[in-house]
């Protein structure tokens, strides 16, 4: 079985069930992996030593009947792991050891996988990139000078060079949609409050959601069944029965009604993501689903609303980090406001700092009003144009994003060309919505381009159902060479 | 509106954030085009807009009022960068 790390999720566990492998075999071939593939930079952390222990304890004692029996997982080191580093990108937080364990990890480890190590994301979660982080650039496994996206970046990243079996991202304006994009791979964004964000470090809690990045659509039901589910812990999770995602995963989409929403394009938007876009509505069409033309006027609003919620509420959620309870803490200042400050701006990178700052601003005496205000307004309207859609349609579809990956270093000078990455996952945030992105077909150059599936609050099933056919139909194959190792 | 500099040094006092004098320049210019880019939410009438403080049709629940952990001194204590046996510890605050 020497690739069985190529395989998804779903054949890897049944080939633990059927004893074809054993879950150490599977654990040491994933670390094989993952020693060839430094150049990626994807990891912060490994911890094979406790790995290996897991997978030996539970090859003398299978216990076949769990979600994810005896598979090892890497995860995004913005989840708290308890006795394990947690980092999220930032110096602030080099030396952190959580003394407990997330709530979303904690369902994955009791659906019977245990921790590879930590994936390298942006900074706080703030990036398109994976170029923020304070652990250095992510590579994209799909070409050495490309990035990976982000801010889950070295989740993507290891998925596609095979370096996990799936693994889980954090949400907040598309930061699993756009690297699953980006690297030919699938990534759900929950509704939110579906996944709990206890334990979680928090970026924009309005907006912040954990969900599944997977090979398959198979796998993300799987994962999503995993690692959702109420949690007290979490004052905005939501109370609600347990579904079976991946039992009741089905591909007849007949009479389905699918939108396709007139303003989600852009000046420029390069010919391949429209006739990509052509691709995915014939293949539905072709399934049996009804295409309905619609409009979300507010649209183009999104994403100057995003820019100030988001640093709004992570200004107040980074106040935290002040240098005397955990965390970096600066040598330098003669007294204790002198070390909050450097401490602050030793501990966060260009682009945190600069979010903070917006969020300051937006939210100090005299400003709120304008800006604050104004936008949870303008959030109100966001959220109106996709209710008004899905009385009439049962899920949307748009392209994840405006491009392919683009070049290390091309955007890192313009954060508003950055930011207009999201432009077309940034809307569901807002809205609090499911979106589902697709790995859908390859531009001029041999990159992947993914399109997304955008449900009703808690209609995961329908837009997994969806991208299940979507999937089977589509001929997309991600083959990558790999040229790292 | 635009920020100039001193704005910006008086926003990253609120934010204790000590900023190099040597890097206002581009931070003035990095953060006026954001704000350019935030400002078309101007063209929108929202004046009978309720603004949007949850997406959830839910309220927040209150829990019981009772203590469900605590005795974890040791644990809370463990990543502070200075302490002393019981305390987090800071420079003087007081004269």
């Amino acid at each position: 079985m020497s690739n069985i790390t190529n395989q998804s999720l779903s054949e890897i566990l049944e080939s633990i069930k059927s004893k074809k492998i054993s879950s150490l075999e599977l654990t040491q071939a994933y670390i094989k992996n993952i020693e060839n593939a430094k150049k990626l930079n994807a990891f912060v952390t490994t911890t094979f030593d406790q790995a290996l222990e897991n997978a030996k304890k539970f090859d003398n004692k299978p216990n076949n009947e769990q979600l994810l029996s005896g598979v090892p997982l890497a995860v995004k080191d913005l989840f708290c792991t308890e006795n394990v580093k947690t980092t999220a990108g930032s110096n602030i937080l080099n030396n952190f050891v959580p003394s407990y364990e997330s709530t979303v990890t904690k369902n994955l480890w009791n659906n019977g996988a245990f921790l590879l190590g930590k994936l390298n994301c942006d900074e706080f979660a703030m990036g398109s990139s994976n170029e923020t982080s304070f652990f250095g650039n992510v590579i994209n496994p799909i070409g050495d000078h490309l990035v990976p996206g982000g801010s889950s970046g070295g989740s993507s990243s290891a998925l596609a060079a095979d370096l996990t079996p799936a693994t889980i991202g954090t949400d907040t304006g598309g930061s699993i949609r756009q690297p699953a994009s980006f690297t030919g791979t699938v990534g759900l964004k929950p509704t939110y409050g579906l996944c709990s964000r206890w334990g979680i470090v928090a970026f924009a809690s309005s907006l912040d959601q954990a969900g599944p990045m997977t090979k398959t659509v198979n796998d993300c039901s799987i994962m999503l069944e995993a690692m959702s589910g109420f949690d007290e812990k979490d004052s905005t999770s939501i109370n609600k029965k347990k579904e079976t995602y991946s039992k009741n995963l089905k591909d007849n989409i007949k009479g389905l009604k699918i939108g396709i929403p007139k303003e989600y394009r852009v000046d420029n938007m390069p010919k391949e993501i429209d006739e990509l876009w052509e691709k995915g509505k014939k293949i539905l069409k072709d399934l049996g689903a009804q295409l309905i033309d619609i409009s979300l006027p507010h649209t183009k609003y999104a994403l100057p609303t995003y820019y100030i919620v988001a640093p709004a509420e992570a200004s107040s959620n980074l106040a935290r980090y002040d240098g005397v309870r955990y965390g970096y803490r600066s040598q330098k200042g003669k007294d204790l406001i002198e070390m909050y400050e450097n401490t602050r701006s030793e501990g966060f990178g260009d682009e945190v700092k600069r979010r903070i700052l917006i969020g300051t601003y937006v939210l100090s005496s005299g400003y709120y009003d304008a800006y604050y205000l104004k936008a949870q307004k303008v959030r109100q309207l966001i959220k109106k144009d996709f209710d008004d859609s899905f009385t009439k349609v049962d899920a949307i579809l748009t392209p994840s994003t405006p491009s392919s990956a683009f070049k290390i270093g091309e955007k890192t000078n313009d954060p508003v060309s950055m930011y207009l990455n999201d432009i077309f996952t940034v809307p569901v945030n807002l809205a609090g919505l499911p979106a589902l992105s697709l790995p859908a077909g390859l531009d001029k150059q041999g990159y992947p381009l993914g399109l997304q599936l955008i449900g009703k609050a808690l209609d995961e099933q329908k837009i997994l159902n969806i991208g299940y056919a979507f999937e089977k139909n589509c001929g997309y194959k991600n083959e990558i060479k790999k040229w790292w190792s | 509106m635009s920020l100039d500099k001193e704005k910006i040094k008086h926003v990253a006092k609120l934010a204790r954030i000590s900023v190099d004098e040597a890097k206002v320049d581009s931070l003035t210019k990095d953060l006026n085009s954001i704000f350019k880019f935030i400002e078309q939410l101007n063209e929108l009438n929202t004046d009978k807009v309720e603004p949007l403080t949850s997406i959830l049709n839910q309220s927040l629940r209150s829990r019981k009022d009772e203590i469900s952990d605590g005795k974890i001194r040791e644990k809370i204590l463990k990543n502070s960068p200075k302490k002393n046996e019981e305390f987090f510890v800071v420079p003087k605050v007081v004269e």
